[in-house]
């Protein structure tokens, strides 16, 4: 058991934080029409220095960089206050279910635009019936020459006011019900039939939106797996979002390490010593059981009901965190921007990617083994 | 790096886990509480024939010269079992407290079980069977004060109270261990109570109140491991006291869960259930409660 990390990862590390330090820029929030453009600058400048995707393969952008390296890329960008990444949906969800179920030409074709920001994905998951309950979706695909006319409506898709392309679960067999008939497909948010219709978060931003789909054609190049196999497909991006990529341990040290400084700058109030103490120790934790799961994972282990606990810790914690931090701030809180923007975001936490209570029942099932719960 | 566990730790854990289990712990714990010592030697000898007061006390004074994680590793089971006596002082404190003459009359019937030590933070845990205790010249005359742990048997001793440095954090270290073990045994039992007793004629198990409330309890016992394990690793005061803090707050919800979820079958001093429950709170504000751990992380 250790914690070394080798003279390759160092010199990784190293040249990351020289770079971020050399280029980070400060952009205007993604959720506006010209902080989206100037956020895909930023990521085709991340491109130019194979930075965007580094675990990916070199061929698309990446330098095969290891589950360690990533981690402490992640750390190095969060630490350095470098943009958030307008791609993050495809990079992070997309991107690993292309590299677990896509073919050759879907990787070729969608890969290099995606680590570049070329081309943005949004996530069309959630229906206005079917939230954390995904498999009781009704938006459906119906066979047609060459591909799939795609109809119903989409919701809380975020980044889809402003991005190119989206990704979803479909219904192709409506004789079948809930996880079963379900497949998973790429479609043009340009293309004839689609209407995006923004919805304002709370901060007033189109954050998200809805997405309304009327007989649009989709090629059966753009199914991902096997059409019917769509739940399975989509567990691998669930647990992606769920779990180790998106939410990287250096978003929550990088916080709480500006949090301890906030406190000081304070005056060190008594009345939030503890819980800044507590969001500091939990972020550290929240690093540590990520280098755990990096460890098992490089010796061939797979992610599994843990990813449940990983979300329902750190939605948590960034929501302590950042509610101790307004807290600090008192009278200033409210117009204090950087946390006021962190505090809206983690605000969401509990709420998607799976609610909380859903978490609570998966690990109750498969990592408690109690019963199930009694159905109506 | 690999932050895992080695295979050997893992061994060492399984072959720690089916001794005690075979041990009748929980007799010696009660029989411990009343003072009557003989059963709980019985345990801690057997404990010693698996090397675990040897394990940081190097070769030259007849230990293993195993290292901080061991040491972990060992506690966690032995908070999981409740095992009673002064183990963290004998096994984590006295080995890096002893030094030159102390070292050498001392180490070696500590190492082999023939011995204990105990340390004042600032009481000392089982001073009337504690052949040596770390920084007094002799034992003299203990005087018993009360724990709400009935099998912590707490002594006020005429010594300065131990408060920092490497032997301190040692201690803290498998005090945070332990905390992990006794919470790790407070949620199995409340998982396994759950799925058999049935209310309005369902597991309570399937009851999303209680579901939830263990789901808590998995995740932060799940999230306080690495940072007892890391606190080993980088022995760095920061790390041991983030573990202790998070440990402690783990067992403490796990121990509450566990009464919840039992109602008043937990209540008793018949379930082993008590036997966690209190020395959790006890623990956690022992060596250091949380307000000066938490003093300890955020210190520059």
């Amino acid at each position: 058991m250790d914690l070394d990390i080798d003279a390759e990862s160092v010199a990784f590390r190293d040249e990351v934080r020289e770079w971020l330090a050399a280029h980070v820029p400060t952009l205007p929030s993604m959720d506006t029409a010209e902080g989206f453009a100037a956020h895909r600058e930023w990521e085709a400048q991340l491109a130019d220095a194979r930075l965007s995707v580094v675990s990916w393969p070199r061929e698309y952008g990446g330098r095969d960089a290891s589950l360690l390296q990533w981690v402490l890329f992640e750390e190095e960008y969060y630490a350095a206050r470098a943009p958030g990444r307008v791609s993050q949906n495809g990079i992070f969800m997309l991107g690993p279910t292309l590299f677990a179920h896509g073919t050759q030409e879907q990787r070729d074709r969608i890969l290099p635009a995606m680590a570049r920001g070329e081309q943005v994905w949004a996530q069309a998951w959630s229906e206005p019936e079917a939230g954390s309950d995904i498999a009781a979706l009704r938006s459906s695909a119906v066979r047609t020459e060459g591909g799939w006319l795609l109809s119903g409506q989409k919701t809380w898709s975020s980044r889809a006011a402003f991005a190119d392309r989206a990704f979803g679960l479909f219904r192709t067999d409506p004789g079948e019900r809930r996880h079963r008939g379900l497949t998973y497909l790429m479609f043009d948010l340009r293309a004839e039939g689609v209407t995006v219709r923004p919805i304002p978060q709370l901060d007033g931003e189109p954050g998200f939106a809805e997405i309304f789909l009327d007989n649009v054609f989709v090629p059966d190049a753009d199914v991902i797996g096997e059409p019917g196999q769509g739940w399975r497909v989509a567990m691998t991006t669930a647990n992606n979002e769920r779990g180790l990529s998106l939410r990287s341990p250096g978003r929550f040290l990088a916080a709480a390490n500006r949090l301890v400084d906030l406190w000081r700058s304070a005056g060190e109030p008594a009345a939030s010593r503890d819980r800044v103490a507590d969001a500091w120790i939990g972020a550290r934790a929240y690093q540590l059981y990520t280098f755990g799961t990096v460890s098992r994972l490089a010796e061939g282990g797979e992610l599994g009901p843990e990813s449940s606990v990983n979300k329902l810790f750190w939605s948590h914690l960034d929501l302590g965190l950042h509610d101790t931090a307004l807290d600090i701030l008192g009278p200033h809180a409210e117009t204090d921007r950087a946390w006021v923007e962190g505090y809206l975001f983690s605000l969401a936490g509990p709420i998607y990617g799976g609610t909380d209570q859903i978490q609570r029942n998966t690990i109750a099932e498969r990592l408690l083994g109690l019963p199930k719960e009694a159905r109506r | 790096m690999r932050f895992a566990l080695s295979a050997e730790h893992r061994d060492f854990a399984t072959s720690l886990h089916a001794y005690l289990a075979g041990a009748d712990t929980p007799g010696a714990a009660r029989a411990w509480a009343h003072g009557r010592h003989e059963p709980g030697l019985k345990v801690l000898r057997g404990l010693a024939e698996l090397g675990v007061p040897a394990l940081l006390i190097d070769e030259a004074h007849g230990g293993l010269g195993a290292g901080p994680v061991d040491l972990v590793v060992a506690f966690e089971a032995l908070g999981y079992h409740a095992v009673p006596g002064p183990l963290v002082e004998t096994a984590a404190v006295a080995p890096a407290a002893l030094t030159g003459a102390a070292a050498e009359r001392w180490l070696p019937s500590l190492a082999a079980g023939e011995a204990f030590a105990t340390v004042p933070v600032p009481l000392a845990l089982d001073a009337d069977i504690a052949a040596v205790v770390v920084g007094a010249e002799v034992v003299g005359q203990p005087e018993l004060v009360r724990s709400i742990d009935p099998t912590r048997r707490l002594f006020r001793v005429d010594a300065p109270p131990l408060t920092g440095g490497r032997a301190f954090d040692l201690g803290v270290l498998a005090v945070a261990a332990q905390l992990l073990g006794a919470g790790r045994w407070l949620l199995d039992a409340a998982v396994a109570y759950a799925k058999q007793r049935s209310q309005y004629d369902r597991l309570i198990g399937e009851y999303q109140a209680i579901r939830h409330l263990l789901a808590d309890v998995v995740t932060h016992l799940e999230l306080a491991r690495p940072l007892v394990h890391a606190a080993a690793v980088t022995a760095s005061p920061q790390d041991i006291s983030a573990a202790k803090v998070k440990a402690g707050d783990a067992a403490y919800l796990a121990a509450r869960t566990a009464l919840q979820v039992h109602g008043a079958i937990g209540y008793t001093a018949g379930h082993d259930l008590g036997l966690r429950l209190t020395k959790v709170r006890a623990l956690a504000g022992a060596w250091g409660d949380s307000g000066f751990h938490r003093e300890r992380v955020l210190a520059r």
